[in-house]
């Protein structure tokens, strides 16, 4: 389904995207003094993919298996009305939160509303040391005063096109690419399956 | 995944994708359930009504915890204070609702076809919470979710419904949807208490003998006998009844072992079940359904307030 | 002053006519029936395409007054039967009060004179205030104008108190019209017992519940040798029952209307349609099927509306609020017509033994024929004027029909009531 897109380029691919996962995981371990307090909480539906495969390198790096949770933000959302998606993933965090260093990993930082709603939602479940936002890509067109604190790469790209990460776990192959958008066609993750 | 409901009044108005969709999204409100806070902001700044024109304490409490959990604003317009008692015709009754600009009507009404009399004169959204003898979707879907719980699926599943069907909206709803689900359904009890026709309903058997279809069910649904509405005397006495068509420990040995136990609430012991079988740990699903009902009820109202006249079709 | 019908096509099978003729009315009488007809000064009408035939009858009507006004009135009900091509009624008495004194027969009769536009046959009751307990004053409504007498609406419950009825009013030689209706199996009921009642969870009305009182009113029929008349007859059942009575030579006649021979309980769907809850209820497609047999072979002997005019403020309920009943004397002979002879099933002279003669002569009322002599009470219809029913356009105060929005044939044009024109080119003369 991917092919019906008008893929206007392709920004990082697979070797990309691993290299600057690799470098993220290093960030946040020096961020950090090490793995000890942190806990990776990846917002669904592709942050936490990116989450996993940086719990994977840091245990690479450090030896040490970091707490890994996932977020739906669909409950929290602003705009839930205009960007209905009955499909929910259940939030799954199997740790306690309260005193922990949360790293929230995302695909593509863009207005950062998404990441006002993951807040809040984590904010819901205890009362974390410090949270931390950890990102694929950074669009630009913040409307929220965002930043990310590990950015794998800034990405210049105007309103009209889509910027999205397909990874091999769901869509068989890894990228991001920018996507010209159709008229009402709005930014955002790509489903499942990368249709 | 598409769901475009505004209204959840007719439960055969449902796919069973449709019906999926509540179930799965019930599921990820029993997440938000099981937190320290339990409330989520996904309906902040919208009006609920809660409109009970028949009193009821379980459901309307479960709406309202369901409500609050959600962060919308409710309103409990009913008992003896409504307008209806007071001679005010129901359509005047929801224009006024109109004007408090609300966005869901919760309705409960003793008279059948009720809440789709309201859905034709308000732009909110509708939801039936039983009206008359006709349909109860919310408990039908709570059952569901309980029943999908324990045994994962629905195909071919054989679930037997005892007591008084031909008086229950719970059945109006529940054994359509177990159609649609794809279940066997067995309704049991004493003609007084069978609908005219249980084919209409999606009955797949009718029988009055429960220790001869006992030992096929893997759900039983006993109905509550309303003691206080047996008008007309539809059988001689509870004894008799709880002899022929209660869930007793010594009827027990009939079940398979996986067989589960549900009820609409509030249970009647010595009448539906007597306490061994009301009280079984691994059987009575009884208060599972309770909470299932708080987490279905999420469901509802987040997919019905954002799933209609939205314009888009994820 | 003489007036001059041509042209148009004549059934009457009291006299056996069937053909294009001309009828002479004068004095409010029909001089003359015959081809060519000229008489110096007489106005003429050319009613070229259209078919005359006897004024029709409606039999079981509700006009609601006195006490109902706001639902109907004489006034506008019997405008309402001119505009449906009756040139008369006979009216039910559960009014406000009862019609069960000569004081009421005789205020409706007079009011009906006054202001009518088709003539009123009032219809006593059997019972004071429709109770089922005490003998109305039979003599005395009868003495007023009574035609017939009927507990409509509910219907004698003991079966001894309905032959005491029966045995004492037989002596006025008016027919004892039955509303079979079972209390003590109907209830509450609202909607047919079975399929619908069991979908909507609404409580049944049994086909039963009417038959057991068709049975019972056979038989106290055979009892007591009174006449009697089974009031919109819907069940298959029921119908056997009244074929067997008449094969026994007994004097039990049955009426049907419109809607229980062109609607079913599977009309009624979960918009819970208020228009469409009627008494007795719509019964199956079997019941509907077997109610066009009855037509057509003569058993049932009347097409009748039931005509239940209720305000939109009191159907707009829930439907357990909402009372029973359904407007019908504007759609009645359009759907008979649309249903019954454009489809071949039966022919337009029993159509008007159905709407003409069979009511007449059941209420003992004085024969009217397209001969010489006879009243000129006339019905005249266009038989392909199509068009559909609008609430908009009803005559009646009240809009509950259940055939709003349907597709009909035919059309009354004309309609004289002693000579005189009640409705002319389908629209009320004032």
């Amino acid at each position: 389904m991917k092919d019906t897109y008008q893929v206007k380029s392709v920004v990082m691919d697979d070797a990309e995207i691993e290299r600057s996962l690799t470098r993220i995981a290093h960030q946040i371990l020096e961020a950090n003094h090490g793995a000890e307090n942190i806990a990776l909480v990846g917002i669904v539906t592709r942050g936490d993919l990116l989450a996993k495969r940086l719990a994977e390198k840091i245990e690479q790096i450090e030896g040490t298996k970091v707490p890994l949770g996932s977020l739906d933000i669909s409950f929290y959302r602003d705009d839930f009305l205009t960007n209905f998606a009955p499909e929910i993933h259940a939030t799954h965090i199997p740790f306690d939160i309260d005193g922990k260093d949360i790293v929230l990993v995302d695909d593509v930082l863009y207005t950062g509303r998404t990441i006002r709603a993951a807040l809040d939602a984590v904010m819901d479940l205890g009362r974390p040391s410090v949270i931390q936002l950890a990102v694929l890509v950074d669009r630009g067109h913040r409307e929220l005063p965002i930043r990310a604190d590990f950015v794998g790469k800034n990405v210049p790209s105007s309103h009209d096109e889509n910027v999205r990460l397909f990874l091999e776990e769901v869509d068989g192959v890894s990228a991001v690419e920018i996507l010209e958008m159709k008229p009402g066609e709005r930014a955002g993750s790509a489903p499942l399956g990368g249709e | 995944m598409a769901f475009n409901h505004k209204h959840l009044i007719d439960i055969t108005e449902y796919s069973d994708s449709d019906i999926m969709t509540i179930l799965e999204t019930a599921k990820a409100f029993s997440e938000v359930n099981q937190r320290t806070i339990k409330k989520v902001p996904t309906l902040k700044g919208k009006t609920i009504v809660n409109m009970f024109n028949e009193p009821s304490t379980r459901t309307r409490s479960s709406f309202e915890l369901a409500e609050k959990r959600l962060s919308a604003d409710s309103l409990n317009f009913g008992g003896s204070s409504t307008a209806t008692v007071k001679g005010e015709s129901l359509i005047d009754t929801v224009a006024t609702l109109n004007s408090y600009k609300i966005d869901m009507v919760v309705v409960r009404d003793k008279h059948a076809g009720a809440p789709h009399i309201i859905s034709q004169h308000t732009p909110a959204c509708v939801i039936d919470a039983g009206d008359g003898k006709h349909q109860h979707p919310t408990q039908a879907l709570l059952d569901l979710y309980t029943i999908w719980q324990h045994k994962q699926s629905f195909d071919g599943l054989k679930v037997g419904i005892v007591g008084d069907i031909g008086h229950s909206r719970v059945c109006g709803s529940l054994v359509p949807a177990l159609k649609i689900m794809g279940a066997e359904v067995t309704l049991i009890g004493p003609g007084t208490l069978m609908p005219a026709r249980p084919d209409v309903l999606g009955a797949d058997h009718v029988s009055a003998d429960l220790d001869d279809v006992l030992p096929e069910l893997d759900v039983v649904y006993m109905l509550r006998i309303q003691r206080e509405r047996l008008e007309g005397a539809p059988f001689p006495s509870l004894r008799e009844y709880h002899n022929l068509f209660g869930l007793t420990q010594k009827r027990e040995k009939l079940m398979k072992p996986d067989t589960i136990i549900c009820h609409p609430g509030p249970i009647n012991r010595g009448v539906e079940f007597d306490s061994y079988m009301a009280d079984h740990p691994e059987r009575s699903v009884i208060l599972e359904q309770v909470y299932a009902g708080i987490c279905v009820r999420m469901a509802a109202m987040y997919l019905l307030l954002g799933g209609a006249d939205n314009g888009l079709d994820s | 002053m003489a007036l001059i019908l041509k042209n148009a096509h004549v059934v009457d099978p009291s006299v056996e006519l069937d053909g294009v003729m001309d009828v002479l009315i004068e004095d409010g009488k029909i001089a003359r029936v015959a081809e060519g007809i000229e008489v110096e000064g007489a106005e003429v009408r050319d009613l070229s395409g259209k078919y005359l035939v006897p004024g029709l009858v409606d039999m079981h009507v509700h006009l609601r007054e006195p006490g109902f006004e706001h639902k109907e009135d004489i006034a506008s009900g019997t405008r309402s039967a001119a505009k449906g091509g009756f040139t008369g009624v006979c009216c039910m008495p559960n009014t406000d009060p009862v019609t069960d004194n000569g004081v009421v027969v005789g205020y409706i009769v007079a009011r009906a004179a006054q202001v009518g536009k088709c003539r009123v046959y009032p219809a006593g009751a059997m019972s004071k205030g429709l109770k089922g307990e005490i003998i109305s004053e039979m003599g005395d409504m009868v003495a007023q104008g009574a035609v017939a007498f009927t507990d409509d609406g509910r219907g004698i419950q003991d079966a001894g108190m309905m032959r005491r009825a029966m045995d004492y009013g037989k002596m006025f030689g008016r027919v004892f019209m039955s509303h079979c209706q079972d209390e003590g199996l109907v209830g509450a009921g609202q909607v047919n017992e079975g399929v619908v009642s069991t979908r909507l969870g609404l409580l049944g009305w049994p086909a039963q519940g009417e038959e057991l009182q068709i049975a019972r009113d056979i038989m106290l029929s055979e009892l007591t040798g009174c006449a009697v008349h089974i009031q919109h007859i819907s069940t298959a059942a029921g119908l056997d029952m009244v074929r067997a009575a008449k094969d026994k030579g007994l004097a039990v006649t049955c009426e049907v209307t419109p809607h229980h021979l062109f609607l079913s309980e599977d009309d009624i769907d979960s918009t819970y349609n208020t228009s469409l809850k009627v008494n007795p209820p719509l019964r199956t497609k079997a019941d509907c099927e077997a109610l066009i047999e009855g037509v057509k072979d003569g058993s049932i002997d009347a097409v009748v509306t039931d005509h239940a005019p209720h305000a939109a403020w009191e159907k707009a309920h829930e439907f357990e609020y909402a009372p029973f009943g359904m407007t019908g004397l504007e759609t009645s002979f359009a759907l008979i017509n649309t249903h019954l002879v454009k489809t071949g099933q039966i022919d337009y002279s029993q159509m008007v033994e159905l709407m003409a003669v069979a009511p007449r002569e059941i209420l003992g009322l004085e024969p009217v024929k397209i001969a010489e002599g006879s009243v000129a009470d006339i019905t005249v219809f266009d038989p392909d004027a199509e068009w559909v029913v609008d609430e908009a356009e009803f005559v009646s105060k009240s809009k509950n029909s259940g055939f709003i929005g349907a597709k009909l044939v035919g059309r009354a044009t004309d309609v004289f009531v002693g000579g005189v024109a009640t409705l002319e080119n389908g629209e009320i003369v004032e």
